[in-house]
């Protein structure tokens, strides 16, 4: 038994060649488990093949047909430029401009005058954290964040590290939550701002906004929060919960890709360095031509979000219910990462022990599936997300992220679940370490040697 | 009036389904189908003139757009999905 492991880990070993973080990787317990283990390779569909099933709405979602139909018009006749103001063409494409102003505005109970369009919310990150840390240097020099946000938010902080910014890092709880006496003790008097993700990306846990953004506002310092993964899905209001600068993005919410928003507070000001000069569009904090039928585009999906909200958020609950339901009924050691209470319901990270994650994507390959977020899924590294909030090297890889959306259906759920409990046992059956398991060994016990 | 408007709501509502049955694509489908359903449902005990008025047009305005969606559709389809090959009850 121990010596199939071992030859299995050896194979890997050698398989994988000499990159440190991999090499550490093969030498855990679990990948002991499999015996292929490649990175998935990409392939174009055949003419006739059928397409899987999409799972993966927290990476990005179908846009919705009456988005579309909200933006051809802007793609094909009005071709204006929106800052044209000496003819037709320029007032056209404008006035369509201000009204998905006002859609945005309206979804997070804004000002439209607050709301300036970007190219997504990667971009409003960048904006906000360079922006305010770079324009308060002179007196302020601190930046808190979390462990757990986008990449976007942790390489800008890095950056500003560079740049001889303070940064503190904040870590989560084991439910993925912060701390708000950690981070009351770790606001200083020189610290500017506190950025925090409303809704995270990979587990799907709902921060305490409204708390940290009272807080803030008490501490004199301003709240940055990404919301790409909450608006539209969950109610958002900048007033109630003090938020001073919010970022938005349009292909979460069946909006166009390359479109989002930054909500920039106007009372009290918040003021921030452009990353972009140029034109001096957007109040000279975004210089560069707006891209009409896009904002057309973002305006529709955040109308649409208002209207579809309780809606869309009754049936993703129901089938996210289900999914879960229907996996943790047919299989044990399966464990839901993060906050069981505190969550959008859309976003559920299962971790299914004894089982590598992107061995069960691949057996998945009728499901479009991820193990984390699209931007280090080309990765065999685990999650940062999942480290942080303190999951075992080895259930950290084992797991995956299921993403529920307004075009869901309950045929796709129950496909899914069956397929993956079908998987699973199927891995597990191949597993050493299951053998072991269901023999009564426990398998932190047992020490590896190293080769 | 009372019935005048419930043919008219009838009608509109099989218009709609038809339409909507004609989305190549499946999640696109089966959603418009379960949200024109889900929506009538919602307001199966309207009465009031006013508000009837306005969700009639509203119901217009959508098959409008459905209709020319499905075009765009039509025009860009691709392979099924896994389901559908699976699946023959047909939607």
């Amino acid at each position: 038994m121990m010596s199939r492991a071992l030859v299995t880990r050896k194979l890997l070993g050698t398989m994988c060649g000499t990159s440190g973080p991999r090499l550490n990787y093969t030498q855990t317990a679990v990948s002991a488990a499999l015996v292929h283990t490649e990175i998935i390779k990409s392939r174009e569909l055949e003419k006739d093949e059928l397409r899987p099933l999409y799972m993966d709405f927290q990476a990005t979602t179908p846009m919705d047909p009456r988005v579309l139909d909200a933006m051809l018009p802007y793609q094909v006749n009005y071709y204006g430029n929106p800052h044209s103001r000496t003819h037709a063409y320029g007032w056209e494409s404008e006035s369509a401009m201000e009204k998905a102003r006002k859609q945005v505005a309206d979804l997070i109970s804004a000002d439209p005058r607050e709301i300036v369009f970007t190219s997504g919310a990667t971009e409003s990150n960048n904006m906000s954290i360079k922006g305010v840390a770079r324009f308060y240097k002179a007196k302020k020099k601190h930046i808190i964040t979390t462990q757990t946000e986008h990449k976007c938010v942790l390489d800008s902080c890095r950056v500003l590290e560079a740049e001889g910014f303070d940064v503190t890092y904040l870590p989560v709880k084991n439910n993925g939550l912060i701390d708000l006496e950690q981070l009351e003790e770790a606001i200083r008097p020189d610290t500017s701002l506190v950025s925090v993700m409303t809704v995270n990306n990979e587990i799907g846990v709902r921060q305490p906004v409204k708390e940290i953004g009272h807080l803030c506002r008490s501490k004199n310092v301003f709240f940055h929060t990404d919301a790409a993964q909450a608006i539209g899905k969950i109610p958002v209001n900048v007033s109630d919960w003090k938020v001073d600068l919010m970022s938005i993005s349009g292909h979460k919410i069946y909006g166009p890709k390359g479109v989002g928003a930054l909500y920039v507070r106007r009372r009290p000001r918040v003021r921030l360095e452009p990353l972009q000069n140029g034109g001096g569009q957007e109040r000279g904090l975004r210089s560069g031509t707006v891209p009409t039928p896009l904002a057309v585009g973002l305006g529709a999906a955040c109308e649409i979000a208002q209207q579809e909200m309780e809606y869309d958020h009754k049936r993703v609950t129901i089938l996210a219910n289900r999914l879960v339901q229907k996996i943790m009924s047919e299989i044990p050691d399966v464990v839901m990462n993060g906050d069981p209470e505190q969550r959008y319901p859309g976003c559920i990270n299962l971790s299914f022990a004894y089982v590598e994650g992107e061995s069960l994507l691949m057996a998945l390959k009728d499901v479009a599936l991820s193990s984390g977020s699209a931007c280090t899924s080309a990765s065999l590294e685990p999650s940062y997300v999942l480290r942080a909030i303190g999951a075992d090297e080895d259930l950290a890889h084992s797991s995956i992220r299921f993403g529920i959306g307004r075009f869901t259906t309950e045929e796709e759920v129950d496909y899914t679940a069956e397929k993956c409990i079908q998987q699973v046992k199927r891995l597990r059956e191949m597993s050493p370490l299951w053998e072991m398991v269901q023999e009564g060994i426990d398998l932190k016990s047992i020490k590896w040697t190293q080769h | 009036m009372a019935s005048c408007g419930r043919s008219q709501v009838i009608s509109l509502y099989r218009m709609l389904m038809k339409e909507s049955r004609k989305f190549p694509s499946y999640n696109y489908r089966t959603y418009a189908l379960r949200r024109i359903q889900d929506g009538f449902r919602a307001n199966l005990h309207v009465d009031n003139p006013k508000t009837l008025d306005m969700l009639l047009s509203q119901a217009r305005e959508s098959l409008a757009l459905i209709k020319r969606q499905v075009s765009v559709g039509q025009m860009y389809s691709t392979q099924k999905t896994i389901i559908e090959g699976n699946d023959q009850r047909g939607f």
